[in-house]
């Protein structure tokens, strides 16, 4: 057992649902107990989702213990086959169906004789991996079975596209700006004359998939997601992929020379370094911003770097290389995939820690006091207790960490927002300071008077103590709402009666 | 299946397959930390309990809350891990931590299956550490959203001493709100407002309310010269009211159906069953049927509530004669749409986790009865109802107003329905006199938001073949 308040991942069924809801007519049906379907909460609120979440749960209730689910399951598949018509289900184990050890996949095979579109199986174990390494696994999972598919009934394309291709694989619903760094990509290799033959999970449909063959390669974006879906490619179809994620100025460059080479090597002749040279110097702000004062400013100021591998690896160089701030700590949750990040970051970095546990962290940043920090929410919060500013770089993330607006982190566009994030956390901090210093806005007198005006009525003690309980946000509006009501009807104590009435009344 | 068409005699129950989307009982642990002030919450769960927690109460989780998961690992599952001495260290390290009053143990899914002992094991390690450690078994096998409020209170209803401790300091230490109304007082003072009661044996309120709220319903009462003896629960476990044999007591929301039982025949207290105070109807009913069992007169009771509905006047003319629909997801259902009724409403379906018939007993013939008085159909009350034939009965009927879970909500407003979200009903003030306002804030912001917005034409946000 572990004494645990936060955690960064969430459970495996998650990363599940994320990469099911994320496809166009899959469904998932969670083998849970009731009150486990809050991911569709999630995904309704943090996406503002128009449609409904196709995620449903077979539920799991004292009759299932007793029995086993007997038929629940085949006929929750059946049934939403026949209302949906979806053309995947995605049969989703929980914590709760990893111990009681149903037969999940006879399920499956018996539900399949009946459904119309096709029934499988999640292979995720509760127990041994997280969301990330989850969704990651069915991804591969789901491709792996189109794939096979196509190729049982003979439909797998033998070709590559003429013009060279990519799949983008790894955007998925509640990724952190999955969606905008989705549109950044494709608007890059548009620029490059590189057609996007497709995008997965996100959006696609299992029937795109048997198509994946014919790009010329892969590119994975992120670390945590999409490299098992990569690999399985590469080994059936010797598809080469390029995992280099093209965040800030330099690892952008990297990533689109990458891309070069591989498309090289299959006969494209492609010289990407005139792109690459016109987009860094004069089409891109921030190799110029690096460059300006203001940056200048910013050098040596201490920062603590922490998230997942991806973001928390690519913002780390992005401080230390691209804008001479000094990282003392880079830190990841993903505890599984530690190596890779210390072989990432270790030369950019004080320090490295490798942690899930938020104390610990919170502990580091206490230790360290870094001007700023580049996290998750959670850290934002750590900010907040110690008075840091933090630029929250990836999940965990609340409902303000999913913009209307354009923000993508990858590509060109990317590395701009990246540096208005950083410069505005710096720029912060350092006004906090001042404000200090000088003693706060020389204004604040002023609205205070104004607002505090004394008032010439008694309140007694039981009324005294009810409004201290109120939240102070409207402590001051119901004081004022109370008094005017007072005044009024000619009171000159107030009692919590006076105030209950002032409450009842319309207005007030 | 069109509903608003027929015209039931009774009220008719229905009962579907259970296919909806509540929050976990596990919940209730964000409320109960922040009313028993000396309490440590312990989820003894996996990792999906802690998620769901974390992402359900937002910002809650940052202020240091006096609640943590215990989480299981698989050495727990396949019982490699010994369960007392993980508890046990776990428990330590908790009391040396925060030093609580009292753990309560809230046992999960998990725990149901695997067979963790939770009750077995809490009196030994209760002995070993010195803390009280209560358990609950507020899991989603058994129990919707706020029942785990009623799990909870049920074991406490255990922990209530029998008989009022002996010094007076003691007693003062162990009444909250009596304290809270003399703060400060003269002795002699107190002794004169006791003859503001009328002698009546004692009464002891169940339900967990913000404090505010208490302290408004215990005016109410005392209006009447009824006093409160305590309440369960109380702003700290050491004040837990004492409980005796034949004591009355009354519950204040409809979803305590256990706690009430524990209370008849565990602690042997004789129960009020009475419509909730909720809505000016169903406070004044409530207050009624507590002084008729005390056979006192109820004072000025009809006059004050037709002041609270004067008041409401503005906020209901926005509501008389639409429809609203109830998802149903936290047993508070069936008490607000009687509230609605009244208001001028008309309800086809009232959704609902669990129907407790002997419980909500007076606030079932409360809602016939307003029915009939408003001239209005009985709705159809649906037991674990079965959310996407509710979708396909909201198309059909196209209410005015759905209340609904987070999960629904964004959906059906994007396809032209006004929604409300039903767990702010289970957050904010909705009980007594004085907040019936607020609940009507609460129903009519859907339709005053969508006012300002209907003339701009953008009604329905999904491409037609998507309802499909």
């Amino acid at each position: 057992m572990k004494l645990a308040y936060w955690m960064y991942a969430g459970p495996a069924h998650i990363g599940t649902l994320r990469i099911a809801s994320s496809f166009k007519n899959v469904h998932a049906i969670m083998h849970a107990p009731l009150g486990d379907d809050y991911f569709n909460v999630m995904r309704s609120m943090l996406e503002r989702e128009r449609d409904f979440t196709p995620v449903t749960a077979s539920i799991v209730d004292r009759n299932v213990l007793a029995r086993g689910s007997q038929e629940k399951v085949v006929e929750n598949i059946t049934r939403k086959d026949q209302e949906e018509h979806p053309d995947l289900i995605v049969l989703t184990p929980t914590c709760t169906s990893s111990i009681l050890q149903e037969d999940l996949q006879n399920f499956v095979e018996r539900a399949q004789l009946e459904a119309k579109g096709d029934v499988m199986l999640a292979d995720v174990n509760h127990y041994r991996v997280n969301e990330l390494q989850a969704a990651d696994r069915t991804l591969q999972q789901i491709v792996q079975f189109y794939i096979e598919k196509a190729r049982k009934k003979g439909e797998l394309p033998s070709t590559k596209t003429e013009q060279p291709s990519v799949n983008i694989i790894g955007m998925s619903t509640l990724g952190f700006h999955n969606n905008h760094d989705c549109t950044e990509l494709k608007r890059l290799m548009q620029d490059l004359g590189v057609t996007v033959n497709a995008v997965i999970p996100e959006g696609a449909t299992v029937h795109e998939l048997k198509n994946l063959p014919r790009a010329w390669f892969n590119l994975v974006p992120y670390r945590e997601l999409g490299m098992m879906a990569a690999q399985y490619l590469q080994s059936e179809f010797e598809m080469p992929y390029v995992d280099i994620t093209p965040m800030g100025v330099v690892e952008t460059a990297r990533c689109l020379r990458a891309i070069q080479k591989v498309l090289n090597q299959q006969g494209a002749e492609v010289n990407y370094e005139p792109f690459i040279d016109e987009q860094t110097r004069f089409v891109s702000q921030a190799a110029w911003f690096s460059r300006s004062i203001d940056c200048q400013n910013l050098t040596g100021k201490k920062a603590v770097v922490f998230g997942d591998n991806t973001h928390a690896a690519a913002m780390t160089k992005i401080l230390a290389r691209e804008m001479g701030i000094r990282v003392v700590l880079a830190g990841t949750y993903c505890k599984y995939d530690a190596d890779w990040f210390r072989q990432q970051v270790s030369e950019y970095c004080d320090e490295i820690l490798i942690s899930d546990d938020n104390a610990e962290i919170a502990n580091a940043i206490a230790r360290l006091e870094p001007a700023a920090i580049f996290g998750t929410q959670m850290e934002r919060h750590v900010g907040k207790r110690l008075d840091i500013p933090c630029g929250v770089i990836a999940s965990p993330i609340h409902i303000q960490n999913f913009p209307v607006g354009y923000r993508p982190f990858l590509g060109y566009e990317g590395a701009n927002q990246i540096v208005d994030l950083v410069y505005n956390s710096f720029t912060l901090g350092m006004e906090d300071h001042l404000l200090e210093i000088f003693g706060g806005h020389d204004t604040k007198e002023v609205i205070t008077k104004g607002v505090s005006a004394d008032s010439d009525l008694n309140w007694n003690k039981e009324a005294t103590a009810e409004l201290n309980k109120i939240p102070g946000f409207v402590r001051g509006k119901v004081k004022r709402n109370t008094e005017k009501f007072a005044r009024e009807r000619g009171f000159n104590e107030i009692t919590l009666e006076v105030m209950y009435a002032a409450k009842e009344a319309v207005g007030a | 299946m069109t509903l608003a068409d027929t015209q039931p005699q009774a009220l008719n129950f229905d009962c579907e397959t259970g296919n909806y989307h509540t929050f976990c009982p596990i919940s209730c642990v964000a409320w109960l930390y922040q009313k028993i002030e000396d309490s440590f919450f312990l989820v003894i769960g996996t990792k999906t309990c802690g998620y769901f927690l974390q992402n359900a109460m937002g910002v809650m989780i940052f202020a240091e809350p006096r609640y943590a998961m215990a989480e299981l690992e698989e050495g727990d599952i396949s019982a490699q891990l010994n369960d007392y001495e993980e508890l046990k260290r776990l428990c330590q390290q908790i009391k040396r931590d925060r030093n609580p009053s009292v753990i309560v143990w809230i046992g999960t899914c998990t725990t149901e299956i695997i067979k963790m002992d939770l009750e077995g094991l809490a009196p030994k390690l209760e002995a070993e550490i010195g803390i009280p450690i209560v358990v609950a078994r507020a899991n989603g096998l058994d129990y919707a959203f706020t029942q785990g409020e009623d799990t909870v209170l049920a074991a406490m209803a255990a922990r209530c001493p029998n008989q009022a401790p002996a010094s007076e300091t003691e007693k003062n230490e162990r009444n909250a709100i009596q304290k809270l109304l003399h703060f400060g007082r003269q002795k002699e003072e107190v002794a004169a407002e006791e003859s503001d009661y009328v002698e009546h044996p004692p009464l002891v309120l169940f339900g967990s309310l913000p404090d505010p709220v208490v302290t408004n319903l215990t005016l109410e009462l005392k209006k009447q010269g009824i006093k409160i003896s305590g309440w369960l629960p109380a702003k700290r476990f050491t004040e837990l009211p004492v409980l005796q044999e034949g004591d009355y007591v009354c519950g204040v929301n409809p979803f305590l159906s256990r706690t009430a039982t524990t209370l008849m025949r565990r602690r042997k207290c004789k129960l009020i069953g009475a419509p909730f105070p909720i809505g000016p109807d169903g406070t004044r009913a409530w207050i009624e049927k507590i002084c008729s069992v005390f056979g006192i007169e109820p004072q000025g009771l009809a006059e004050r509530e037709a002041q609270i509905w004067e008041n409401l006047e503005d906020y209901i003319q926005l509501i008389r004669g639409k429809s609203v629909f109830f998802m149903g997801d936290n047993l508070l259902e069936v008490s607000l749409a009687r509230f609605l009724i009244r208001c001028g409403m008309t309800v086809p379906e009232i959704g609902i986790p669990y129907m407790d018939k002997r419980y909500q007993a007076a606030e079932l013939a409360l809602l016939e009865k307003t029915c009939r008085d408003m001239g209005v159909p009985l709705p159809t009350i649906v037991e674990k109802p079965d959310n996407y034939n509710q979708v396909q009965r909201i198309y059909e009927l196209q209410p005015d107003l759905v209340i609904t879970g987070m999960a629904h909500a964004n959906p059906l407003e994007a396809r032209g329905i006004n929604t409300k979200w039903s767990v702010e009903f289970t957050f904010a003030q909705i009980h007594g006199f004085t907040n019936a306002r607020d609940v009507l804030e609460l129903v009519t912001r859907p339709l005053r938001r969508n006012n300002s917005l209907k003339d701009l034409g953008w009604d329905k946000l999904v491409k037609e073949t998507v309802n499909r």
